[in-house]
Parts: C-alpha cells; sequence; structure tokens
C-alpha cells in the first residue's frame, strides 16, 4: 500500500478545491488563535488543546470522506475536526466558553464535542478511549452493511495505550472498515516522542496485527489527501484497517496551560518556515497562478467570520439552572 | 478393590449434570489418561477422563441421563482378576444420589464448616410478581434460561440487538447463559472476542453510539474492572457531556458478587461501584423472572445498563408467568412477602437469604417484610420510605462489604427521609470487610447467611 502512496504522493487537484483546502485550514489556524487570546482572558476554562500546525490532517482526511456514510471520532484535540465538517463556528466557540448555544449546550467544553448530525462521534477526553470507540462505529457500519468506514484519530501519546493494541487486533481479525490516523505531534504533552516509545515509526505498529501501514507527511495537504485515497480504496474493499502516521507539529504548548519548555523555540520556528501547511497550501495556489488579493480576501473573510463567533460565544447566555438535570439518563424510570 | 466412578463436579457451582455420552463400555480396558465420558456441566461440555487403570466393569448411569447429581456413583472399574460380581448392591445406592453432594463438590470434608457460598444458595422462593395478572400460566424456569429468553426474545424483536463477549458463540457462554443463540441468530450477531475487557468494552460502546444496541457480556464483573472506564467515562457520561446528542444504549451484563471457593479477585460485589455514577441504570435481579423481565427492560433502554446477575442463582428455578412479552418496570422494587414488624432490603442473591431470615423469624413471633430493590439506580426510595413507614424497622441484606455499600445508601435515605418512621436504627448485614478468603470455613465467616439477617432482626426489634 505504502508502494501505492510512493508511485503518486501528492493530490491532484485544481485551483477550486485547493483553495477550498486552504480557507478550512486557515479557519482552523485563526479559530484556534482566537480561541488562545478567550482563553488569555479568562473566557475559555478549564483544558484547552489547540490544533495550530497540524491544519493539514484534519482537512486532508476528512475531504476524502464520504460524508453521508463515514463517521469520524477523536480524541479531546478536536476543535479542527470539527471546523473541518464546516460546522458553524459559532456554536464550537460557543461550546468552548460554556454556553448554551454551544454544540454540547455548554455542558462538555472544548473536549467533548460531537455532531451526530455530521456522524462526528466527539471529542472523547481519555487517551486512547476513542480507539475502541471508534471500532465499534465501525463494527456499526459493517454490522448494517452502509458501506461507511470509520476513521479514528488519535495521538503518539495514545498509540503507547493498551486498548489500542486491542482495538488492533480485533479491527484486523474482524476485518472492521476503520482507518487509524496517528497524528504523530512528535510530542505526548511534554514527553518527545524518542522518550516514550520503543518504535518510533508508528506506521510500523499495526504489523504485528497485520494492519498495513502508512507513513505520511501531515504537514502537506495534498499529500495527506493522496495518502486518504488509498487507504480509504483498501478499507472500502473489505480488507480490513490501515493504520496511516501522520508526521506533523503543534506550534502551541500541549494545552493552553503548558509553557512548552521541552523543546526550543528555535525547533517550533524552524517548522513554522520550513514546513507549514498553510504557507505550503498557499505557494501551490500561487503557483497554479492565484493572485495573492484573492487569498488577502479569503483571509479578511475568515478573520471577520472568526470574530464573529467570538462575539457570539462571549454575549450568548451561559446554559439555565434546569440544564443540569437534564440529559442524564434519556429514559425516565 | 473396585474402583468407584462417581459423577464429577466440573465447576465450582456445578450441583447435577448430564452424562452425554459414554465413550468406553464394559469390558474395555482403560488406562489413566483416557477419556471415559462427556460430562455436561451448568458450564460447558467435559470430558471425564480416567484416573486409574482398570476394566470397565459396570456402566450404572446409561448415556442421555440428565440431572445426575455430583457423587453420584456412574460406572465402576474393576483390577485384575477382579469381577464385576459385587456391583449390583452397589448400584442401588446410585439409584438414590441424596448424597452429600455439595461436600464432594467443594471437596471439603463432611462436618467442617460448610463452605460460604453454601450459605448463600439457600433458595427460598419469593412471592409471584404482583403485576402479573391472576389465571397465567406459569411455567418454572431457571435464571439462566430467562435470562437467555430475554435476550433471543429481544434480538428477534429488534435486528439492532446483538451479543458479544468472551465465549458467547462457539463455547455457548462460560455460564451457558447464551446457550442457543448462535445457532439461533449467527454469528453477526452472537459475537466471540478474544479476552480483551477494555477493547470490547469500547467497541461494545462505540457501537451503541453508532446506532446498534449491543449486549456485552463480561464472564465476571471482576473482569470489568479493566473495562470500567468505558463503561464510566464514555458510556455513562457522553450524552451528558454531549447535551443530549450521544445516545449510549449498550447493556454490560454478567455474573457478579461472591461465586465460589474461587477467593478474592473472583469474588466481589460490584454494584455500589455502579450504582454511584450518574447516567448509568444499574441492576441486579434474584429471580428469574425479575431477571427476563428486567433484562428486556434494560435492551430496550435508551440508557447505558449495568446488570449485574450473579453466578450462583442461575441454576435456581422460579415460578415465571408466560406471557408473550414479559417486561418489568426499571427502577421499581418490588415486594418479595409481606410483613409488618420489619422490613428486610436486599437484592440479587441476599434476596434468598433474607426469605429464609424471614421464614426463621416467623417462628420468634416477627413477621419481616422483604423489600427486594431490583434496581439499584434509579433507587426506589419511595418503596423504601413506605415499607418503612408500614413497619418502623428496617435492616438491609447485602451480599458485599459494608463500607460505602447499597446498605449505606438505603441507611441513608431512611435518616434523611424516614428519621420519624424509625423505632430503631437501621442496620447493616454484610459480608465482612475483607477480601473474600478460599478456605472453605473462612469464606463462610466472611459472607452473609441467614443467621445473621435473623439476628440484626432481633436487634432492631429489641428481643
Amino acid at each position: 500500500m505504502q508502494q501505492t502512496f510512493e508511485q503518486q504522493r501528492r493530490y491532484e487537484t485544481g485551483e477550486a478545491e485547493l483553495l477550498t483546502f486552504y480557507e478550512q485550514m486557515l479557519l482552523i489556524r485563526r479559530f484556534e488563535e482566537k480561541a488562545g487570546q478567550l482563553y488569555g482572558l479568562g473566557l475559555i476554562g478549564g483544558f484547552c488543546h489547540l490544533y495550530i500546525g497540524q491544519e493539514a490532517v484534519a482537512i486532508g482526511l476528512q475531504s476524502a470522506l464520504d460524508n453521508e456514510k463515514d463517521s469520524v471520532i477523536t480524541g479531546y484535540r478536536d476543535h479542527g475536526h470539527m471546523l473541518a465538517y464546516g460546522i458553524d463556528p459559532k456554536i464550537i466557540m460557543a461550546e468552548l466558553t460554556g454556553r448554551l448555544a454551544g454544540i454540547s449546550k455548554g455542558k462538555g467544553g472544548s473536549m467533548h464535542m460531537f455532531s451526530t448530525e455530521h456522524k462526528f462521534y466527539g471529542g472523547h477526553g481519555i487517551v486512547g478511549a476513542q480507539v475502541p470507540l471508534g471500532g465499534g462505529l465501525a463494527l456499526a457500519h459493517q454490522y448494517r452493511d452502509d458501506g461507511g468506514l470509520c476513521l479514528a484519530y488519535f495521538g503518539d501519546g495514545a498509540a503507547n495505550q493498551g486498548q489500542v493494541y486491542e482495538t488492533f487486533n480485533m479491527a484486523s481479525l474482524w476485518k472492521l472498515p476503520i482507518v487509524f490516523a496517528i497524528e504523530n505531534n512528535q510530542y505526548a504533552m511534554g514527553t518527545a516522542v524518542r522518550r516514550s516509545s520503543a518504535e518510533t515509526e508508528f506506521y510500523r505498529r499495526g504489523t504485528a496485527f497485520r494492519i498495513p501501514g502508512m507513513q505520511v507527511n501531515g504537514m502537506d495537504v495534498l499529500e495527506v489527501r493522496q495518502a486518504a485515497e488509498v487507504a480509504f480504496a483498501h478499507v472500502r474493499a473489505g480488507k480490513g484497517p490501515v493504520l496511516m502516521e501522520l508526521e506533523t507539529y503543534r506550534y502551541r504548548g500541549h494545552s493552553m496551560s503548558d509553557p512548552a519548555k521541552y523543546r526550543t523555540r528555535e525547533e517550533v520556528q524552524e517548522v513554522r518556515e520550513k514546513s507549514d501547511p498553510i504557507e505550503g497550501a498557499k505557494a501551490d495556489l500561487l503557483r497554479l497562478g492565484v493572485s495573492e488579493d484573492r487569498l488577502k480576501e479569503i483571509d479578511k473573510r475568515i478573520r471577520a467570520a472568526v470574530t464573529e463567533s467570538a462575539d457570539f460565544a462571549e454575549s450568548s447566555p451561559e446554559p439555565g439552572a434546569d440544564e443540569l438535570y437534564t440529559d442524564v439518563l434519556v429514559g425516565s424510570y | 478393590m473396585p474402583i468407584e466412578l462417581k459423577m464429577p463436579a466440573l465447576s465450582p457451582t456445578m450441583e447435577e449434570g448430564t452424562l452425554a455420552r459414554w465413550l468406553v463400555k464394559e469390558g474395555d480396558s482403560v488406562s489413566a489418561g483416557d477419556v471415559l465420558a462427556e460430562i455436561e456441566t451448568d458450564k460447558a461440555t467435559m470430558e471425564f477422563e480416567s484416573i486409574d487403570e482398570g476394566t470397565v466393569g459396570k456402566i450404572l448411569i446409561p448415556e442421555g441421563t440428565e440431572n445426575v447429581k455430583v457423587g453420584t456413583l456412574i460406572a465402576v472399574l474393576t483390577g485384575e482378576d477382579e469381577d464385576a460380581s459385587a456391583i449390583p448392591a452397589q448400584a442401588a445406592k446410585a439409584e438414590a444420589p441424596e448424597e452429600d453432594h455439595k461436600a464432594a463438590e467443594s471437596g471439603a470434608p463432611k462436618g467442617d464448616a460448610p463452605s460460604g457460598t453454601d450459605q448463600l444458595a439457600a433458595s427460598a422462593t419469593p412471592a409471584v410478581d404482583p403485576e402479573i395478572p391472576a389465571g397465567t400460566n406459569m411455567i418454572k424456569l431457571t435464571v439462566r434460561e430467562a435470562l437467555r429468553d430475554a435476550m433471543a426474545e429481544e434480538m428477534r424483536l429488534d435486528e439492532r440487538v446483538f451479543v458479544m463477549g468472551e465465549e458467547v458463540a462457539e463455547y455457548q457462554g462460560a455460564y451457558k447463559v447464551t446457550q442457543g443463540l448462535l445457532e439461533e441468530f449467527g454469528p453477526r450477531r452472537v459475537i466471540d472476542t478474544p479476552i480483551t475487557e477494555y477493547g470490547f468494552a469500547g467497541i461494545g460502546t462505540g457501537a451503541a453510539m453508532g446506532g446498534l444496541r449491543p449486549v456485552v457480556e463480561f464472564m465476571t464483573f471482576n473482569f470489568a474492572m479493566q473495562a470500567i472506564d468505558h463503561i464510566v467515562n464514555s458510556a455513562a457520561k457522553t450524552n451528558y457531556m454531549s447535551g443530549g446528542q450521544m445516545r449510549i444504549p449498550i447493556v454490560f451484563r454478567g455474573p457478579n458478587g461472591a461465586a465460589s471457593r474461587v477467593a478474592a479477585q473472583h469474588s466481589q460485589n460490584f454494584a455500589p461501584w455502579y450504582a454511584n455514577v450518574p447516567g448509568l441504570v444499574v441492576i441486579a435481579p434474584y429471580d428469574a423472572s425479575d431477571a427476563k423481565g428486567l433484562l428486556k427492560a434494560a435492551i430496550r433502554s435508551d440508557d447505558p445498563v449495568v446488570f449485574l446477575e450473579n453466578e450462583l442463582v442461575y441454576g435456581r428455578s422460579f415460578e415465571l408467568a408466560q406471557l408473550d412479552d414479559h417486561v418489568l418496570p426499571i427502577g421499581k422494587a418490588r415486594i418479595v412477602r409481606e410483613g409488618k414488624d420489619v422490613t428486610i432490603v436486599s437484592y440479587s442473591i441476599a434476596v434468598g437469604l433474607a426469605l429464609e431470615a424471614a421464614e426463621t423469624l416467623v417462628g420468634e413471633g416477627i413477621d419481616a417484610e422483604v423489600l427486594d430493590l431490583r434496581t439499584l439506580r434509579p433507587l426506589d426510595r419511595e418503596a423504601i420510605l413506605t415499607s418503612l413507614a408500614k413497619t418502623n424497622r428496617l435492616i438491609i441484606a447485602e451480599e458485599g462489604w459494608p463500607t460505602c455499600s447499597i446498605a449505606s445508601e438505603v441507611a441513608a435515605i431512611c435518616m434523611e427521609d424516614g428519621f420519624d418512621n424509625l423505632d430503631a436504627p437501621v442496620l447493616r448485614v454484610c459480608n465482612e470487610d475483607v477480601p473474600l478468603p478460599y478456605a472453605a470455613n473462612l469464606e463462610a465467616m466472611a459472607l452473609i447467611d441467614a443467621d445473621r439477617i435473623v439476628e440484626a432482626a432481633r436487634k432492631v426489634c429489641y428481643r
């Protein structure tokens, strides 16, 4: 599979689609920057894990999904995956500020966001839990024979959880339609991959379970998309799971409370300068003849949308006291 | 001397079994290790091997015989130069299998303290469920069969319902609760999993998120400790955290509580653990009727349900109303014995002990009411308080540790909302606060029994 991918590493597309990718990635970037600001102002509480630097992963993978059928699940760094669906930034930001208008009525917060309408199943706060849950979503696809697959994201940190391998075993044994996408952003909170992992090439980790692996540059949206085409085709053909390792980088700390003292400023700077996914897409667009002005216009539009979402999230009301006891159980007994 | 071959106990809870097939015939010579017969226990079909060498002198129990009690003489091996002439006399003994098979089963020497779980085996029958209309045809069913029927009926009704767990399919269930389901529903809906509780509890929960209705069997709830993260963090909390978007209609079921002579890691009542968690429904039935009616309700519920069964109760038979659709309400306790002097609140296996205690108390002029909680979350506060208002005295019988127990919770409810009705302090009758020991005498000392319930009832009645 890696060989198929090597033959053509980058997805071929026209100006229009690449512009869409660019715009979506930029929306995530600007949204997260704004979330960081609101956190600093005390409007967002608790933990808040930003996706800045990793945008190409969510956009590259999710743009290849069949949204009528496929499901997605991820961990707590989930804002970007929500935005990739085109879900209104206002209700995502309102969840971050804990307001009734938030997608979880303000009861979940940053780490626990869901949109069953889009088949996005969260947003899970326990590291690695989303992997067997994703296995279950894949089992449901298979059980119903609905042709869908589950895209289950997790990080290099979660990749060391035992339940991940329990799921690998069953997913491969039962040929579940699931794509395991490891977003290797190099750090599990403050612990570098080399300090926590005996096998640092995560795409190899499925080998013992006969799950084919793919190593993908997660900083290039077109490469991610091309890899998704190959991986999804394999899974849709009923051949069982695929493990994708997407090498990426988070520019910010693990969460807002992380000063990121475990790496140098230069290291971050170098990634930003050399492999930023948005700058990369921009360069591609310019090569295709898109004008700087047009890109600036997009940026302006996005900034306005993000500002609007922040205003909404700040001004919309908190959940009423009556919400305290709703949604605990569905039935009344 | 001819060697007597007796019906072996092939599981800790086996009391009788089916002699499925003889693999030897009279006159065959056998050596140690040869398989003599296949015996079907409450859990599996086991091979019965010879541990001696000799000649099969006489087969006393023909193949296909059901309900052969443990300890029954089933065949005789003769040694060299012996014949089977002395056998008929012994065969007569085998016809009356009323030996102390429990001692044989547990291996405990006769006359010693009974094993702790023997005392749990008191199987007094509760009164007929008041919700069943009079005149309904009643059948006798084991709890094991009732649970299987509940699953089978719901699977017939709803394509989304499936069963997964260790040994649920081809093995027919580690405790045979899922017997026959594979045959009827096939491997798509009756799924054998690897030994990987955390993983399959998560997969089950994810499948529920994806719109299916999984019934996840744990071989015992002791092993669910590996999976409790998904039960609590993924299944119980997600509907709330998603503002009501994420339904998790799943049932986690399996045997809970002390089994027989398997020591501490295999003997624990986890009811208080799960009953502590908002977002879960927790059910722990005692008899076959409640087991069936409540499991059907659990499968139909849109909420995650922890359904706690008891291995020692699986084989007990109870009267069950023959209804097309026997579904009971979740969250409702049931008075299984009416009384006026003292209320014994209980659930699961301890209900049998409470009923036994109530019978003893009759002889002392104490008329005890026994209330089976059945559902532990949400707890039927009203039923507890109503019974307390009637008897003014209340004790709780629980096969589990006393600290932070269901008993503690019931006591707190009585203090908070029933104080004016109390004529005596509420007492908890539970297991001793120690890990369950293996030794038969210590196990017996550690576990709740009917005598202790009687003693507590006397105390609150100031006798």
